[in-house]
């Protein structure tokens, strides 16, 4: 069980990292992710809502959806991921204020951000039971923030370097993305 | 039947349970709302144009309730809005509605052409060979980027020389940052005696290049009663604080560069 869990965690961070290896969430990962401070936060709200998600999300497909209404997935979960983030921002805004302003506007952003519909949808794909569902929503937000943190920091590189005029602002932004994205590739096969 | 009914209830009642708990959280547990900053956001004209510096109205009075800003920033209010600000906040500002304002007054009549400038229709580009095509190297160059930027139609380029009409003037600031001669600066809209000039060259080389360039004479100084006019770099500069708009200097101005 232990096993399972340490396999399905380091999984999510390196193997099959959300934005560098499934390519979810590459909004954020572009837009918030110049500095560092900004893109740890946006990954740790990410961590958050994908554990909550995941937690509240399992058992309404499982006894509610399965096994005739399966495809309803997509609507119910947007549906849920919603409320949810617009609750947690209520509830965090009220008791956790210092939280809330770490949190900022990234909070609410993620309302509509794909990585957390694609986690809560991939672990019925993978047939995860519930305690797997929740360490794989974990360990995919870590794999978030890691990713996040990594690119931050070659941004921050990115802006004191000199670039040619033609690549300067997003492209040259795509090309160190998908350099990072391809040194994750180096971790594919590991663990099975 | 069902496999449409089925779906649609399960659906609607998830929806139903998400808006209840959210319109209940939203009731109990958000923040009442901040009447100050209410106040303060009532106060403002709501255009979000970003002329102090914060990001739309919210954010400014978001600032201006924290203490952050200073209540006078809102361009596009002015006073009345400073005024109102003033009342909800309880302290006495001062702010006095801006106009934009061309320190030149050398049009093609007056001024005189280092050479002829046929290149694309700009100022800025023009300023890039020798400093534009005008004998005087502070002065206007007349093709107008600043009427370009005004969004309020409130620059006209006559004879070679941009004026701004202050009734149209909503002071933005956009023009001052389109000047590459660096001419274009606020000044309070009251203030009704400027020099028209923006030269620091000596009073010769003045004399050669432009009729209504400000020589550095000191006449003004001296004739001003209320010592509000000094001569810096050959220029002279009138304070709007101490200037009573009372005309003595314009009328003893050779160059008649004070208007």
């Amino acid at each position: 069980m232990v096993s399972t869990i340490v396999s399905i965690i380091l999984a999510g961070m390196f193997t099959d990292n959300m934005v560098l290896s499934k390519f979810l969430g590459i909004c954020p990962f572009l837009g918030v992710s110049k500095k560092v401070g900004t893109a740890v936060s946006m990954g740790a709200a990410v961590t958050l809502v994908m554990v909550l998600a995941t937690a509240v999300t399992w058992p309404v497909c499982t006894y509610l959806l399965m096994p005739n209404f399966e495809y309803l997935q997509t609507v119910v979960f947007i549906l849920i991921i919603a409320a949810l983030v617009q609750l947690l921002e209520i509830i965090v805004k009220k008791f956790f204020k210092a939280l809330y302003n770490a949190f900022g506007i990234y909070l609410s952003l993620i309302t509509t951000n794909c990585a957390v519909l694609g986690i809560t949808i991939l672990n019925f794909t993978d047939g995860l039971n519930y305690v797997e569902s929740l360490f794989n929503a974990l360990g995919a937000g870590l794999g978030f923030t890691l990713a996040m943190f990594i690119f931050s920091g070659v941004r921050v590189r990115l802006e004191s370097s000199k670039i040619p005029k033609s690549l300067q602002g997003l492209p040259i932004t795509l090309i160190a993305a998908a350099l990072v994205s391809l040194s994750f590739m180096g971790f594919a096969g590991i663990g099975g | 039947m069902e496999a449409i009914l089925i779906p649609v209830i399960i659906v609607a009642v998830i929806g139903l349970i998400a808006g209840l708990g959210l319109s209940l959280a939203g009731k109990y547990l958000s923040d009442p709302p901040d009447e100050k900053f209410e106040a303060i956001r009532e106060s403002l004209p709501g255009a979000n144009c970003g002329a102090c510096g914060y990001n739309g109205c919210d954010d400014y009075a978001n600032a201006v309730k924290n203490g952050i800003a200073k209540p006078d920033k809102c361009i596009p209010g002015g006073p009345t809005t400073a005024a109102a600000l003033s009342v909800v906040l309880g302290v006495e500002i001062e702010a006095e509605q801006k106009v934009a304002f061309i320190a030149c007054g050398g049009d093609c009549n007056k001024s005189k052409t280092k050479y002829n400038y046929s290149g694309i229709q700009s100022c800025s580009a023009a300023a890039a060979l020798y400093g534009g095509p005008m004998e005087c190297s502070f002065g206007c160059i007349g093709l107008g980027d600043c009427a370009s930027v005004c969004e309020y139609g409130g620059i006209t380029v006559t004879d070679n020389l941009a004026k701004i009409d202050p009734a149209l003037c909503r002071a933005c600031g956009k023009c001052i940052s389109a000047c590459p001669k660096k001419l274009i600066s606020f000044v309070p809209a009251s203030s009704k005696v400027k020099v028209l000039c923006h030269s620091n060259d000596k009073g010769a080389k003045v004399m050669k290049a432009c009729e209504a360039g400000c020589i550095g004479c000191t006449k003004c100084v001296k004739v001003c009663e209320f010592d509000a006019i000094k001569v810096e770099n050959f220029l002279a500069v009138i304070d709007p604080k101490k200037c009573t708009s009372c005309g003595k200097c314009k009328e003893v101005c050779p160059r008649g560069c004070i208007n």
